[in-house]
């Protein structure tokens, strides 16, 4: 029943695409709910009352916050197919750490890139290219961080291949010259139908900051 | 074969103290190696080479790093005993967010509130009482966060006990003042030995950040 399971969402949101992907990969019906940030709903404040944040999963009408806790969530409750962490307890500890890495770097490296410039946005696009280089070694030769099939780092990580034409753009800078390998496994989780329906158009992306950025006076 | 199991280690630290709880819940005979901050060993920058931190967990030879990554692998390779996380995926969404809720918000606020000072510290206090009395509400009539027993919240959080001593002193407030019931709770842990054994003492902790404040 579709009923069953809502996601609350934004549609330009990393963390929401998480979500997305993991769902479409277990193939579960929900009902997508799309919010204001500028006006949140009340069931999102209901729903999320410490951080008000999205995205959030209701099951049943039970609220399950932070993205990487709904992965594991929708894992473990619909462990039939596809699963994404390892059954192996030192090999979930290495995913986890990886995907944790992802949460710790990327992001807040990415927002520094698009909202800063000079120094502090030079040291950014450094850091961030290293992180991305770390990545790269995690993955190997692999297919995908989980091996022959997506797994959770890849479910963790890919959500921000669309945000790569954002850092470019305001950075100047290319991520391919630097990090062919992992432009390649994006490129690869892209043809999964379950990552490509979860990723908005990165164009797209880019027009939502560049409106934020005229909002927020950043040049 | 008997397991070889190592904790890199920093006796004051919160994040290593969770380890520690774990592993006596689970009876794990380890070894524990103390590691000085301003010259890590080379076990160390190999076994955490990406974050170069304490604590790391080594298995067999197998680093684990990242505290709550420890304790869940822990949790799930010594799974005879003291279970910590629970076995139903809602309940086991539940505690993983109030941990990484604790994650988000002590150390930061007790940080500011060792370091800074005026507004700033003003500021921290204010936050750090606001985020105890949300786990207060969160714990409720319950014995433990884990309900009867301990459980994955209750390691999360109960080695910052350790440091309200520091940031009471540090602030100039008390922490039992706002929050009695987690201070009771905190209290009932100790009564734990896996708890009694991990945990330094408040004094400890406080001559440690003495000693940092000198060297600054």
């Amino acid at each position: 029943m579709a009923e069953e399971v809502v996601l609350l969402d934004f549609w330009p949101s990393p963390f929401g695409m998480r979500v997305r992907i993991a769902l479409a990969e277990k193939g579960i019906q929900y009902e997508y709910k799309e919010e204001d940030l500028r006006n949140k709903s009340d069931l999102l404040l209901k729903m999320n009352p410490i951080h008000k944040k999205i995205p959030v999963l209701i099951h049943k009408g039970k609220p399950v916050c932070e993205s990487l806790i709904q992965v594991q969530y929708i894992d473990e409750v619909w462990h039939g197919k596809s699963p994404l962490l390892p059954s192996d307890p030192y090999q979930r500890a290495n995913a986890r750490f990886w995907a944790d890495f992802v949460d710790k770097k990327i992001y807040d490296l990415g927002r520094k890139i698009w909202t800063t410039k000079g120094e502090e946005q030079a040291a950014a696009k450094k850091e961030f290219i290293e992180s991305l280089k770390l990545l790269e070694g995690e993955l190997g030769d692999k297919t995908y961080f989980g091996g022959d099939n997506l797994g959770y780092v890849d479910v963790v990580l890919v959500p921000f291949y669309n945000w790569f034409y954002v850092y470019e753009k305001c950075g100047n800078f290319t991520i391919e010259e630097e990090c062919p390998k992992l432009i390649a496994w994006a490129k690869r989780c892209l043809q999964k139908e379950s990552v490509a329906k979860s990723l908005p158009d990165e164009e797209k992306v880019y027009g939502f900051v560049l409106q934020l950025k005229k909002a927020f006076g950043i040049e | 074969m008997e397991d070889e199991v190592v904790l890199l280690d920093l006796c004051p630290s919160a994040f290593a103290m969770r380890v520690k709880i774990a592993l006596e819940e689970k009876g794990v005979k380890y070894e524990c190696k103390q590691e000085d901050l301003r010259n890590k060993s080379p076990l160390l920058l190999e076994m955490n080479p990406i974050h170069k931190k304490v604590p790391v967990l080594i298995h067999n030879g197998r680093p684990i790093s990242e505290s709550l990554i420890i304790v869940q692998y822990i949790d799930e390779v010594w799974n005879h005993k003291s279970p910590l996380l629970p076995s139903d995926p809602y309940q086991r969404s539940q505690a993983l967010f109030w941990a990484d809720y604790i994650d988000k918000k002590i150390y930061d606020s007790g940080r500011r509130i060792i370091w800074m000072e005026k507004e700033e510290q003003e500021e921290a206090k204010e936050e750090l009482m606001q985020t105890l009395k949300t786990l207060e509400g969160e714990l409720g009539d319950k014995l433990y966060f884990g309900g009867e027993s301990m459980g994955y919240v209750d390691v999360a959080l109960v080695p910052y006990t350790s440091w309200f001593y520091t940031y009471e002193t540090c602030g100039n407030f008390s922490i039992e003042e706002g929050c009695p019931k987690l201070i009771t709770w905190a209290k009932r842990c100790k009564e734990n030995e896996s708890v009694s054994k991990a945990l330094i003492g408040p004094l400890e902790v406080y001559s440690f950040v003495l000693q940092l404040k000198k060297r600054l």
